[in-house]
């Protein structure tokens, strides 16, 4: 019954001990936590990751009810630096840079000229630089697209090697974090940043992630990584603080419906169909694929990202077809069996003002589904609280 | 009871008589993770070894179970309908998944024991 590979984001990795596809993967600098917690790790982006520890939909509640802690140290960290770097943040992505103070942080874009994603990042501004937090799967390609339009007084550093990233996520976050950082955490408002100490080594502790919940993402040396790790397992012990994989850290995103690159955006679409204007300032000036997202979005979308519901409990997963009137419109970019909804999920793009009733082909079967508002879970802390 | 034997892709069958009881390895369950849904055939439905009985979904992904023998599906555990999860809890009991009455028992012979499904696991 395991005779077929599963998907690009399930790929079978052994318990702690590594199949041969595997050998050349990297290891995160908490790759011993892992082995340890009996993680199941699989490749991910030239990375050897945990895909689950006890079980997807265990570690999703844990975050949703209480804390739990990801390593989500593959993602790349790319600093600009110098008099130019306001300049050159601003020409390469989408967002408006220029509206961040220090410690501010802002969800943004990258785009190629004709306005696909090259990826989706956050920018911090930092006290001495912009740091871009980019995917892992998009590391070596953005770093090359970055220094390649590099103009004026800029360096580009990239930390990702030197860089690990702990994300704290659930109701519990705020204690469990505070008591590894020297600053008092409660005072960083959403989507702030602080440099602080963390266990005594400098660290820049964000309040920001990827699940919806409130929570904090703590970017340290690699070399401290595994001690903040379990001073963050002890500090949340009373809270049965537990580590989180990439399986539920899918399921809480796409409860979110945050798009997720590779499967909802990639560089065959631009912001307008993806409803990633909010990022894309057309008004701030001139930017890398200004202009070709202008013209896209004057003359409308001819497809648009949409969240559904699907009835029963056959899971419409990315590459199934979308199915209005009898006819095949659109894909699937991303489906899961919803643990907070106990219902299946997805995103998907379907011809622009489609709503209400579509059909899912789930291998074969037309699995009726409904077009319903993002995010479908709302009672998140990052919303119920805010 | 009968001991269990398995197969290279990871399903068990448990013969009694000449019905066999088939399900998910606890190796494979595990691989798998939370399994949210099973499409249970119908019974009545003749197979042949090597079909595709079911697609078993868990939340990362779908695999499908295979039948290692031939013969008539008699019976399909319709507790799976409401509690798809008693695959990853008891694999080998509550979570079995169907009966099939052997129409060629020799097929059984090429199913390995527990000590060979176990060595097949690790290798």
């Amino acid at each position: 019954m395991l005779r077929r590979a599963p998907g690009p984001s399930a790929r079978h990795g052994g318990r702690g001990d590594v199949g041969e596809k595997t050998k050349t993967a990297r290891r995160t600098p908490l790759h011993e936590a892992h082995v340890e917690l009996d993680a199941r790790l699989v490749e991910f982006a030239g990375f050897l990751m945990p895909m689950t520890y006890d079980g997807i939909v265990a570690e999703h509640r844990r975050v949703r009810e209480s804390v739990g802690l990801f390593d989500v140290s593959h993602m790349g960290e790319i600093h600009i630096r110098g008099d130019g770097a306001l300049d050159f943040v601003e020409r390469i992505t989408t967002n408006r840079a220029s509206a961040l103070d220090v410690g501010g942080v802002q969800y943004s874009a990258m785009c190629y000229q004709d306005g696909g994603f090259i990826d989706d990042l956050l920018v911090y501004r930092l006290s001495d630089s912009y740091m871009l937090v980019v995917n892992a799967a998009n590391h070596a390609k953005d770093l090359e697209w970055i220094r390649s339009h590099a103009a004026g007084d800029v360096e580009i550093d990239d930390a990702s090697d030197r860089t690990a990233l702990i994300a704290v996520q659930g109701p519990n976050a705020g204690p469990v974090a505070d008591r590894v950082a020297e600053d008092d955490l409660g005072e960083v408002g959403y989507y702030r940043s602080t440099e602080t100490n963390v266990l005594g080594s400098g660290a820049v502790v964000s309040r920001t992630g990827y699940t919806g919940e409130d929570g904090f993402e703590i970017y340290c040396g690699t070399d401290r990584a595994p001690e903040v790790w379990s001073a963050l397992m002890e500090a949340g012990h009373e809270y049965g603080v537990g580590p989180a994989g990439l399986g539920a850290r899918d399921t809480l995103r796409l409860e979110m419906g945050y798009a997720l690159y590779g499967n909802d955006i990639d560089e065959t679409r631009t912001p307008v169909e993806a409803n990633l204007m909010w990022i894309t300032r057309l008004k701030k000036g001139d930017f890398i694929g200004r202009d070709a997202i202008a013209a896209r979005r004057e003359r409308g979308p001819v497809a648009r990202l949409v969240g559904f519901e699907a009835e029963g409990r056959r899971i419409p997963r990315h590459g199934h077809g979308i199915i209005v009137g009898g006819e095949t419109v659109g894909e699937v970019t991303s489906g899961t069996f919803s643990p907070s909804l106990e219902r299946a999920i997805g995103m998907g793009y379907v011809p622009d003002g489609t709503n209400g009733g579509i059909e899912i082909d789930v291998r074969g079967t037309a699995v009726p589904a409904t077009i319903v508002p993002l995010p479908f879970y709302r009672d998140g802390t990052v919303r119920s609280k805010r | 009871m009968a001991k269990l034997l398995f197969t290279k892709s990871h399903e068990w069958v448990r013969v009694e008589d000449d019905v066999a009881t088939i399900g998910v390895s606890d190796y494979a369950q595990s691989e798998l993770g939370d399994i949210v849904f099973v499409e249970l055939p119908d019974t009545g439905k003749s197979v042949s070894s090597g079909d595709v009985l079911t697609s078993i979904e868990s939340v990362k992904s779908v695999s499908e179970l295979y039948t290692p023998v031939s013969g008539e599906i008699i019976e399909v555990n319709t507790a799976l309908d409401d509690d798809p999860g008693k695959i990853n809890e008891d694999p080998t009991g509550d979570g079995w998944v169907l009966r099939i009455k052997l129409s060629d028992p020799s097929e059984l012979d090429g199913l390995m024991g527990p000590e060979d499904y176990e060595a097949h696991t690790k290798g």
